[in-house]
């Protein structure tokens, strides 16, 4: 499943999702409506046969969030594309894919502990890495550690 | 003889079961590492589980975005801290793939993927070494810790260090390796060829440890696709999946090796047995590979000389993964044209391998979650990152 033949089936069966096109074939990306997202992965799975999910990484792009789906065929040529999906920073809203592909449920958990991204309709969406009483999200780019956490001091300045 | 008289309160159908909540971890000898698993158990049954993680967090990819890249590197070792060579040369690929015309001296090639086969083999023997004793066979474990032991020794030699070495780095290799070293991997090569049989005769074909992990922990081909479950593991369950092959980095193309996969040989495909095998085959492929590259090793740079100064990758995204120990082992990473990452994602093996624990576990006794959780191998290091 080459890059250009995803962005095919998704605009014959998704017009309006699909908001930009990077073929490059170092770094092939697709970026999707957030609105969408859910049916896209649903077809992105059934209809492209990407049925691997290969890491999902969670970007701080100051006025957006970004996840970025990294998505492969398990059974066939090895060819990863990315699938980027915006959302604004003070209303980071994203469907689940958790019932898509399995192993989103702990990739949407690290992406809501550390970069805040709230995965609407995850069945378990609780702090992964992090305390759970940790406050605030530490990879997004305002961040600032706490002075103490129970007591303990922080001497990193 | 008469059967021996047992007084009516004792007898099976009156004793009451129910249902309790066993707490395993985080500090467990069998859970490799601080991971707690909070187990619902009916008796010795586990009727469900649920997986704690994070107890090693040191933000990782926080402090990569506050120090260089070339320091990072240094972070990298302590991800999965038994294949440190697989993670440095997978970080280095991934800063390396930012540029557009760097070219990798010949002889750097060679020295990684010696290294980072090397370095399988060891994270290997400790695998198989650890499993034997996760299941009550002390000896396997003193074998295993005297062969990676000689690996050890040649990578002391090489860089300096025995866990976290360091060593890959962007653009190259830190030090160059003399004809001694070359000589003392040439010399392992030969000493360990013979050793798989002992490992079999030790252990592969010992009936306590057959009967422990065949059958046991049985993964299956569409469970492991769905978790994205990769190395051994995926291997394990039948599947053909090697990214040296698929898509090879560096320079595998160049070797002959092949891919071990699980074929259920003494109970059904993708128990933990065949996880178990897949690890032992794998090594005698990697060694092949060793064997390969260290005759074949050219004179010449050790590094490119096209970095000079501080390493700035241009601005863009990239996103490489290696066949690590422990499956596939990637970086995504973003330059805004500064000496420090804007983003570092590290997708980690361990992290996907454990996420499934809750469903291959369930209806298991308690001793056979400790085989589980041994034949999937984690570290716990990359987990929690």
């Amino acid at each position: 499943m080459t890059p250009d033949k995803v962005h095919e089936i998704l605009k014959a069966k998704h017009a309006q999702a699909v908001s930009a096109f990077d073929p490059n074939p170092k770094h092939p990306s697709i970026k999707i409506a957030p609105e969408f997202w859910r049916v896209v992965a649903k077809t992105l799975r059934d209809d492209c046969g990407l049925d691997y999910l290969v890491s999902l990484t969670a970007v701080d792009r100051a006025a957006e969030l970004e996840a970025i789906y990294t998505l492969e065929v398990m059974d066939g040529a090895r060819c990863p594309i990315h699938v980027r999906v915006l959302v604004p920073r003070d209303n980071p809203l994203i469907a689940t894919v958790e019932d898509i592909w399995r192993t989103a449920d702990w990739h949407e958990r690290e992406a809501w502990d550390l970069m805040g991204i709230t995965f609407v309709g995850h069945h378990n969406l609780v702090r992964i890495l992090c305390a759970e009483d940790w406050e605030g999200h530490p990879l997004r780019k305002d961040y600032k550690s706490p002075d103490t956490y129970h007591g303990i001091k922080n001497n990193v300045t | 003889m008469n059967a021996p008289h047992i007084p009516k309160a004792f007898a099976a159908s009156d004793v009451r079961s129910e249902e309790m909540l066993l707490n395993m971890g985080p500090q467990h000898p069998s859970t490799h590492g601080v991971f707690r698993v909070v187990i619902r158990t009916d008796g010795e049954i586990v009727i469900d589980s649920e997986s704690h993680v994070g107890y090693l967090h040191r933000c990782f990819e926080k402090h990569c975005e506050s120090v260089s890249f070339l320091q990072s590197v240094l972070y990298t070792d302590r991800l999965d801290y038994l294949t440190s060579m697989g993670n440095n040369l997978a970080f280095s690929l991934g800063v390396e793939r930012l540029f557009t015309d760097l070219v990798i001296p010949e002889r750097a090639e060679h020295i990684r993927v010696i290294c980072a086969e090397l370095n399988r083999i060891a994270s290997h023997l400790l695998a198989i070494g650890t499993y034997g004793m996760d299941i009550g066979a002390i000896t396997p474990f003193l074998y295993c810790f005297r062969d990676r032991e000689k690996i050890l020794s040649i990578f002391e030699s090489i860089c300096g260090q025995r866990l976290n070495y360091n060593y890959v780095r962007p653009g190259g290799v830190a030090y160059d390796i003399d004809d001694s070293m070359i000589a003392a991997i040439k010399d392992f090569c030969k000493y360990f060829r013979p050793k798989a049989q002992e490992y079999d005769d030790l252990l592969s074909n010992n009936d306590i440890f057959v009967r422990r992990t065949a059958n046991v922990g049985v993964l299956s081909k569409e469970l492991a696709l769905s978790y994205g479950v990769t190395g051994p593991c995926l291997r394990g369950s039948g599947v053909k999946r090697d990214l040296r092959r698929d898509l090879p980095y560096s320079i595998y193309s160049r070797f002959d090796f092949e891919i071990p996969v699980g074929t259920g040989e003494r109970g059904t495909l993708g128990d933990c047995y065949d996880r178990y095998m897949v690890r032992v085959r794998e090594m005698i492929e990697s060694l092949r590979i060793v064997e390969q590259a260290v005759s074949q090793i050219p004179d010449g740079p050790f590094k490119t000389d096209q970095i000079k100064g501080k390493l700035r990758p241009p601005k863009g995204e990239s996103f490489i993964r290696v066949e690590n120990s422990r499956g596939e082992l990637g970086f995504y990473i973003i330059s805004d044209g500064k000496d420090v990452a804007y983003r570092v994602k590290c997708r980690a093996p361990s992290f996907h391998n454990i996420s499934l624990l809750t469903d291959i576990s369930r209806g298991a006794m308690i001793a056979d979650m400790v085989a589980i959780i041994g034949s999937l191998d984690i570290v716990m290091g990359e987990v929690d990152r």
